[in-house]
């Protein structure tokens, strides 16, 4: 029996990080140590909860009393009146926002409701830095099992039944990958793990590897397995120090337990992991371009076939799955195939991670059965939108998928399904947006990344996406004509039909979906010069109504390019030629006698 | 610490399984026995830290899955220490001056058997939800 009677689970991810969690662990511990429990009450830094809106989140157990928004002077509060005197602090509690009433238990809040953990199972539960609360967790069972009682064949076939596809994007059967390659006859081969996330807004990859990073190891040694290989590679973007650091720890943690290394287990299986550092390119999550970057070569994709599964890093048959992917599989071997496809929907078993973010009240990440709705996972989980405001479409797949919109709100999220509906899984980003957002616009912000990350091999993509953004930018300049619509429409569709790679053959989704959904949008961008969400600067004109105005000076003291002119107790005016659009006099205005025209 | 086969590695599971025994009995803590510890100034005065301590140990020695939380006083001050016992299924009991031997008949005839032990102190009050 440890002397421990409570855990206080303390997020230490990038999110909770960045609001001082490491700081608040310390004052934790020295507020513990002051009273003399620190040998009944032992401190816990773990992954990410997911409910980054609210950090930094602090969990009490076994009471599983939640915390949100802790400040570094709580920490005496929470020591004192919860640990010591049993009192829960109410004023951290999470608050219901539809009721206002305080929530004490993880159980009762919506955000968790609705959630299915699988491969987020112990993001917020154990502590990343310690393989015994891993192995607690049934950590390496799975591998255990495998490499004893299987053949590589059996584990193909659980992986196969079970119906994972890839998490990704793509959503390839994980299985068939793996039977692929295994039954590619070469004596060297490699697993390969995509933690190169780029899709703006996700962030679940990071997540699990900061969280849960031995589920990947383990994860990868059971796909060497089975494949065949006892190489493994994990290419990961430098920008993610800590999930790196972590990863580490984790990676030294096994090969000392040799979990990793020679005879594993006693078997007589070899595997080991390394780690490559991406610089970040988006294009380099796409496999071809991920395997050249590795070699030292321009991060750059090339034709498919021959695929990796065949010739891939150095030649060699390659096995590239994403981190998602890979966390899911030791539960499934742990559990059965039939377990893993009894979740989700006919064609796509299980759970997805998503990154829900914009104009949401619960901002975080969630994991959710497949087959779930949009409304759901927005109105429920994400607590629905901001201030009360409308909603208007969702996107998702990042700057390769397309928007959705209200009539899409009761369709069962599933890979086939948001393809049918004009946009795609992708690796789970989800922006919410509403009535303020201006689709134009919308589209703009995603045609610029990837233009910004094209790799510029191919002409389509180089050079389309350029052209296509400049047509964008004219109408949101205000200088867009009827024919722009067309143009756009024909320009996008020979993107997607020429480019080479997975990056130019996608880009142009955000313009066609917000083309397919919101014509009226473009329309009243050129035929009327107005933007109906308020958004496109030159198309605005900020304008004194008369009859509101008392003559204050107020917006006249604070317009900084002196665009306004009147006199004291007299109405003033807007020189038009001279405004530059900033809204300062919009928002200084007591009397909301300045209206947007 | 070497894992050489799979019965090490649930050599080490076993081992290893009470460091996050608690975090687990308390995702699962509306299906196990919960205790509840009055532990406010008046409780904390007549040893309730020493009753939880015992109730700790002496569940877990007999191997009966069981939250022990500590809470607020629950206003009878004149009955210290006292403890809410919550049996899954049943409605919760409060037992009153609650002193080892107490806590250990409660653990036998209560919790192991569902008999009922003297020392229960009846609810007086009603909460806002009903």
């Amino acid at each position: 029996m440890s002397d421990y009677k409570m855990h206080i689970l303390v997020c230490g991810g990038t999110g909770c990080r960045a609001s001082q969690s490491e700081k608040i662990v310390a004052n934790l511990q020295s507020e513990l140590e002051f009273h003399k429990i620190e040998d009944e009450v032992k401190i816990v830094t773990t992954g990410c909860f997911g409910f980054c809106e609210k950090g930094p989140v602090i969990k009490v157990v076994p009471d599983n009393t939640f915390y949100t928004e802790v400040k570094l002077s709580d920490a005496k509060d929470i020591v004192n009146e919860h640990i010591i005197k049993g009192r829960p602090l109410k004023r951290l509690l999470y608050k219901n926002p539809k009721n206002d009433y305080a929530v004490t238990s993880t159980s009762n809040i919506e955000f968790y409701k609705k959630q299915v953990r699988i491969a987020l199972r112990n993001c917020g539960f154990i502590n990343p830095e310690n393989i015994d609360e891993y192995i607690a967790r049934d950590g390496y069972a799975a591998l255990g099992t495998t490499l004893t009682e299987m053949t590589p064949e059996e584990a193909i076939k659980i992986i196969k039944d079970s119906g994972l596809r890839g998490r990704g994007g793509g959503g390839f059967p994980t299985g068939l990958k793996w039977e692929i390659t295994r039954n590619v006859q070469n004596d060297v081969k490699y697993v390969v793990c995509n933690a190169d996330e780029g899709d703006p807004g996700a962030f679940m990859d990071r997540s699990i590897l900061e969280g849960d990073p031995h589920s990947v190891i383990e994860a990868m040694a059971i796909c060497g397995y089975c494949i065949g290989a006892s190489n493994g590679l994990v290419y990961i973007r430098a920008e993610y120090p800590l999930a790196i650091t972590r990863l580490k720890v984790a990676i030294d943690q096994a090969r000392e337990y040799g979990l990793l290394g020679d005879d594993i287990m006693g078997t007589g299986f070899n595997f080991d992991i390394t780690i490559r550092y991406g610089a970040g390119a988006f294009v380099c999550g796409e496999e071809t371009a991920l395997i050249h970057s590795m070699e030292g070569l321009r991060g750059e994709p090339t034709f498919k076939p021959p695929f990796p599964s065949v010739s891939g890093y150095l030649g060699k048959p390659t096995n590239v799955n994403n981190v998602e992917t890979f966390a899911n599989v030791p539960v499934i071997i742990n559990k059965g195939a039939e377990w893993f496809s009894s979740i989700g929907t006919e064609k796509s078993r299980g759970t997805k991670v998503f990154a829900l973010a914009g104009k949401v009240n619960n901002v975080g990440l969630i994991e959710v059965p497949m087959g779930i709705t949009l409304r759901e996972v927005i109105f429920d989980i994400g607590g629905g939108i901001r201030n009360g405001r409308k909603f208007k479409a969702v996107q998702t797949g990042g700057p390769s998928g397309g928007c959705l919109t209200e009539k899409d709100l009761d369709m069962p999220i599933d890979y086939d399904n948001l393809i049918a509906a004009g946009s795609m899984m992708g690796s789970g980003g989800m922006i919410v947006l509403d009535e303020d957002d201006c689709m134009v616009s919308i589209a703009k912000f995603y045609l610029e990344f990837t233009l910004d990350e094209s790799c510029g091999k191919c002409t389509p993509c180089r050079i389309g996406n350029k052209r296509l953004f400049e047509i964008l930018e004219k109408i949101t300049q205000g200088n867009g004509v009827p024919e722009d619509l067309n143009r756009l429409r024909i320009l996008a569709n020979v993107i997607k039909d020429t480019s080479l790679c997975g990056l130019g053959q996608t880009s142009p989704n955000p313009v066609l979906s917000t083309l397919d959904n919101f014509y009226h949008e473009y329309e009243a961008h050129v035929n009327d010069g107005k933007c109906p969400a308020g958004q496109c600067k030159a198309l605005l004109r900020y304008q004194i109504q008369a009859e509101m105005c008392t003559g204050c000076t107020l917006c006249f003291r604070n317009c900084p390019v002196g665009a306004i002119t009147g006199e004291r107790k007299a109405p003033h005016h807007i020189n038009q030629a001279l405004c530059i659009k900033c809204g300062i006099c919009h928002d200084k205005c007591k009397f909301k006698a300045i209206s947007i025209v | 610490m070497k894992v050489k086969s799979l019965a090490d590695l649930k050599k080490i599971k076993a081992q290893v399984q009470e460091k996050i025994k608690l975090r687990e009995q308390g995702e699962n803590a509306d299906k196990i026995v919960q205790v509840k510890v009055a532990m406010a100034t008046c409780g904390i005065a007549t040893g309730a830290k020493d009753i939880m301590t015992y109730l700790i140990n002496e569940l877990d020695f007999r191997g009966i899955e069981a939250v022990v939380t500590q809470t607020g006083c629950m206003g009878y001050c004149y009955a210290e220490p006292t403890i809410e016992v919550i049996v899954p299924g049943k409605d919760p009991l409060i037992y009153g001056f609650v002193t080892r031997d107490k806590a250990k008949e409660i653990i036998d005839q209560y919790i192991l058997k569902g008999e009922m032990v003297d020392g229960v102190i009846p609810i007086t009050y009603k909460t806002i939800d009903e």
